[in-house]
């Protein structure tokens, strides 16, 4: 049950979904300007850590989550995985939230498109798609027993509190049913 | 004989790794392999023994993970126990003919540290301590720190060592590809923080292989004056045919530690993926090398949690701005407990170029311990600048520095005796470049000669705690030459006298040499190129003088320190203004001002503003330009033409509009509208939505007390009674924490019946709210302002 570390370069930008996570839905040439601003600014702030272990099926079969159970039907391993993009980005957050929410929310969406992004990247090696803790009835909970099989805070530097958050924040933790 | 001792003239060989081969053993993934000290005492003493019969000196302990937050104490108790036995029956056992040592291994938590994570500093420490108490029980011989990410929870491990035990400790922390701690540290950052808290050797472990940790290593090696340990993985895992292989051999791993140790590592070891073949060969391959000696570095440095600031021979800018002295705004930020206020002051100093902020709250009133504290610890979650820590309380001192992630500057200790009584102690346990003033009982003397000697006095009095004198920057005080013709020349001959015959750094407030003459920032710079020229080492100083940063640009390239001169070229470059453009647009506005807010032009609004308030009620400003704007904008949003944002820098626009009139109101509020008191609930650290809320809510005149995040209950409760608080907002992302917005709503309903109940967040709706008892769900800032509104005007 080898758990691996890997650290990606930055995956390809798309703006789009970036502007569309910062609540814009059309044209707004003001605000995409104040966005190169921010993508500069994140370029060197952002990390890309995942790690990961393949898994038996057989592991899963206890939890009680029948949209689980589906998603992995058919199927005969998984493959576990916690990515994040880092502590970086969090705290540009924090910074801007003082002096402009204006930046501070684009940099929120700045780190929730790199973040699924990290994640489209590892999950297209894969033919499976991912199914996260709190989707449909899995619970959050859950994340303890990610936590506890990949050893998330020593390998990439992420951790959980008690209220099932993850810190960093952008960061995901997802399993993938591989047939 | 003690390690400390041994390590004075050989090379210290350490163990390798653990958790790969229990794994072999047949540890489940997720088991906690600290239970094996127990269960499987046998496996445990037969891989430590293999270890010590391949030359290891130093076995660590199977208590990665043994810490209170993982077992009960009473389980930890045995544990801790059960793993010394273990190692300690393995030395009994093994053929290795070496001097063997036991060391307690402790490991990071895996918790987060707030203010990112929910675990308090103090805890942490706390959690440590309880680990360090049983090993010392139970007769460990040293304490290795190892595998840490995050240079906080480092300072936790080892602050809590330090206070429970009197044993030597190793730190060793685990560096990412990029030569960073996973939360941002450098390695000399690392090196002045371990080294000034007394750590007795600090090095690298885990991560990566040797090879690809050398960089790492050559870091340590360049900046550490106590001995550099190295404890490498067997470079990366991968899978050969379905088996998990590390791509770096015993014998290539021993060629490349062997390598680092001829540089200068005087301990050494493996990590993940080495086995007793690694340490075996490592021990040979070192074998005739001869251990390198120590020494001292004499470095003058400071860190933050990213990097360290080197004291050298460009000069150093020390902001002077977050200080309450002489500043109307400061002072009612400081007493309003408005910490944004301060952090933004920060964040624009830092901006201007400074490389350390001072940081001074001291006010009559208020409680400087907590007050320090806090400004502290929100300034270094969002400020990767080092702190110089500015107080002559002693109790805000001890509580800055202990929280301080990083080496501080201290400001100041002085030549009087009870001055150095207070301080030194504390510079010796924390850490810190000690700001040195030239005065004493007797006040400043006049001339060079005397703080000179001042400066000896305050030297020799160091040296008895073992401080040593790189961690000293001496202030000879600059001195007003209105009142004493020759006080600036005595200051600059106490510089030169310092830098030459002591060898010490210096440091002033130039600023205070000008003070009752005209034009004083003229004076101030060429007051500090003249130090400069003395060897002035660095200033504490105002970032917004134009004048002192072009003498600072000047002097860095007059003196061979600005290659190319490029950093004197951009900065002549930025001093243009930069004039903010505004589109045209052919909409009608009422006013240029309601134009500026609506299109977000934050500098415009505020320039309009000012220009507008001689002539006009700063009240009717608000009511006839302010809030129109923003209505107009609000209802865009509303209507969804106008997008989130957007509607962010309107509000951004107007409130640079509001801190103009407040600057303007003998009271220093822009309306009387009722408090508003908002928190993010128990649990959540989210707050962009909260953030976004009190920034309309403030747009709209209300004075908003801003809880933070993952606040108490009982705390949001006690501030609503204290401001009888009409209405409070909740925020609250996962449903993990409802229950503590239900459970707030609860106890807000018993003590503060009056108070109306907004809640908000990702996870709730309309339905949601009404159960768990809140009177409205807003679904976004302009519907919280809306309600607000409604009930101010219900009540007029």
């Amino acid at each position: 049950m080898m758990v691996y570390t890997k650290t990606y370069d930055a995956p390809p930008i798309d703006r789009r979904e970036i502007m569309r996570y910062a609540g814009v839905r059309g044209d707004a040439p003001e605000i995409e300007a104040i966005l190169d601003e921010c993508l500069k600014e994140s370029e060197n702030k952002l990390t890309y850590k995942l790690c990961y272990g393949e898994f038996p099926v057989s592991f899963f079969v206890s939890v009680d989550s029948k949209d689980l159970k589906k998603h992995l039907e058919g199927c005969d391993k998984v493959i576990l995985f916690a990515a994040t993009v880092g502590i970086g980005i969090d705290r540009l957050i924090s910074r801007y939230a003082s002096i402009s929410p204006t930046k501070s929310l684009l940099f929120q969406a700045i780190g929730a498109e790199r973040i699924e992004a990290l994640c489209d990247e590892f999950n297209s090696e894969f033919v499976g798609s991912r199914f996260s803790p709190g989707y449909g009835d899995l619970p959050l909970e859950f994340q303890k027993e990610i936590f506890r099989l990949l050893d998330c805070p020593k390998r990439i530097g992420l951790t959980l509190n008690e209220s099932m958050l993850m810190s960093p924040t952008k960061s995901v933790t997802a399993i993938i049913g591989v047939k | 004989m003690n390690i400390i001792d041994f390590l004075k003239n050989n090379i210290v060989f350490l163990d390798g790794g653990m958790g790969t081969l229990l794994q072999g053993r047949g540890l489940a993934a997720g088991e906690l392999p600290e239970r094996w000290n127990i269960e499987h005492p046998e496996v445990i003493v037969d891989i430590h023994r293999a270890y010590f019969d391949a030359g290891s000196n130093i076995v660590n302990t199977n208590t990665f993970g043994a810490n209170i937050l993982k077992f009960s104490a009473e389980e930890l108790d045995r544990i801790v126990k059960a793993a010394i036995e273990n190692a300690r029956k393995a030395a009994e056992l093994s053929v290795g003919s070496q001097e063997k040592f036991v060391a307690l291994d402790i490991g990071p938590t895996g918790k987060m540290l707030k203010p990112y994570g929910d675990l308090d500093f103090e805890d942490a420490v706390r959690i440590f301590a309880e680990t360090v108490k049983l090993g010392v029980k139970h007769g460990a011989d040293l304490i290795v720190i190892e595998t840490m990410n995050d240079s906080y929870e480092t300072k936790a491990a080892l602050l809590a060592a330090k206070e429970n035990s009197a044993l030597p400790v190793f730190v060793s922390n685990a560096y990412s590809e990029d030569g960073k701690l996973m939360t941002g540290a450098s390695p000399a950052a690392m090196v002045a923080m371990l080294e000034g808290m007394g750590a007795d050797a600090i090095g690298v472990n885990c991560s990566l292989g040797p090879k690809a940790l050398a960089p790492v290593v050559e870091e340590y090696l360049k900046y550490a004056s106590v001995p550099v340990l190295l404890k490498p993985n067997a470079g990366l895992p991968c899978s050969v045919c379905g088996e998990t292989h590390y791509d770096v051999s015993a014998d290539e791993f021993a060629a490349e530690v062997a390598a680092l140790v001829k540089k200068g590592v005087r301990i050494a070891g493996g990590c993940c993926g080495t086995t007793p073949e690694y340490i075996s060969a490592t021990v040979k391959a070192c074998e005739g090398i001869k251990p390198t000696a120590i020494q001292k570095k004499n470095i003058t440095c400071v860190s933050s949690y990213t990097h360290a600031v080197i004291f050298d021979e460009a000069p150093i800018l020390i902001g002077e701005r977050i200080n309450p002295t002489g500043k109307k705004r400061f002072k009612e930020a400081l007493k309003a407990h408005d910490i944004g206020y301060i952090l933004k002051e920060g964040i624009a100093e830092q901006d201007k170029g400074v490389h350390i902020l001072d940081v001074n709250v001291g006010l009559p009133d208020i409680d400087e311990v907590s007050m320090l504290t806090e400004v502290v610890c929100e300034l270094q979650a969002i400020i990767d600048l080092p702190l110089q820590i500015d107080t002559s309380n002693a109790a805000a001192m001890e509580s800055a520095l202990r929280r301080y992630n990083g080496k501080a500057m201290i400001n100041s200790v002085s030549g009087k005796q009870e001055s150095m009584d207070a301080v030194f102690p504390l510079a010796k346990k924390y850490g810190g470049l000690i700001v040195a003033l030239t005065l004493d009982d007797s006040g400043i003397p006049s001339t060079a000669e005397e703080r000179f000697e001042i400066a000896k006095r305050i030297l020799a009095e160091a040296e008895k705690y073992g401080i040593d004198k790189k961690d000293l920057i001496f202030d000879p005080l600059a001195m007003t030459i209105s009142a004493d013709t020759g006080a600036a020349r005595e200051t600059l001959r106490a510089v030169g006298m310092i830098k030459r015959e002591l060898g010490c750094h210096t440091s002033l407030g130039v600023s205070n040499v000008s003070f009752g003459l005209p034009n004083r920032d003229v004076i101030n710079s060429n007051f500090f190129a003249l130090a400069l020229g003395r060897g002035l080492s660095a200033a504490i100083m105002n970032p917004y003088s134009a004048e002192m940063m072009n003498t600072y640009y000047s002097y860095r390239a007059l003196a061979g320190l600005d290659e190319n001169c490029s950093d004197f070229i951009s900065s002549v470059q930025s001093v243009g203004t930069v004039a903010q453009t505004v589109t045209e647009v052919k909409e009608n506005f009422a006013s240029e001002l309601q134009k500026a807010i609506v299109k977000g032009l934050k500098d415009r609004a505020a320039d309009l503003t000012e220009s507008m308030i001689a002539e006009n009620d700063p009240l009717l400003i608000v009511q006839n330009e302010i809030i129109p704007a923003l209505d107009t904008v609000g209802v865009g949003f509303e209507k969804k033409t106008v997008y989130l944002p957007q509607l962010l820098m309107s509000a951004e626009a107007a409130k640079s509009a509001f801190e103009v009139i407040k600057a303007h109101m003998p009271s220093g509020k822009a309306s009387d509208k009722p408090p508003f008191v908002i928190a993010t609930v128990k649990g959540d650290i989210h707050d962009i939505g909260k953030n976004i809320v009190k920034l309309i809510l403030e747009n709209y005149g209300y004075p908003v007390c801003d809880l933070g995040r993952d606040v108490p209950p009982e705390k949001i409760v006690e501030e609503t009674v204290r401001l009888h608080a009409p209405i409070v907002g909740l925020s609250a992302l996962m449903t993990t924490t409802v229950p503590a917005m239900e459970e707030t709503i609860k106890q807000l309903r018993k003590k503060a019946p009056w108070a109306k109940i907004i809640v908000g967040g990702a996870v709730l709706n309309r339905e949601y709210a009404e159960r768990i008892g809140a009177d409205k769900y807003a679904k976004d800032a302009m519907e919280a302002v809306r309600y607000a509104e409604a009930m101010q005007n219900a009540k007029c």
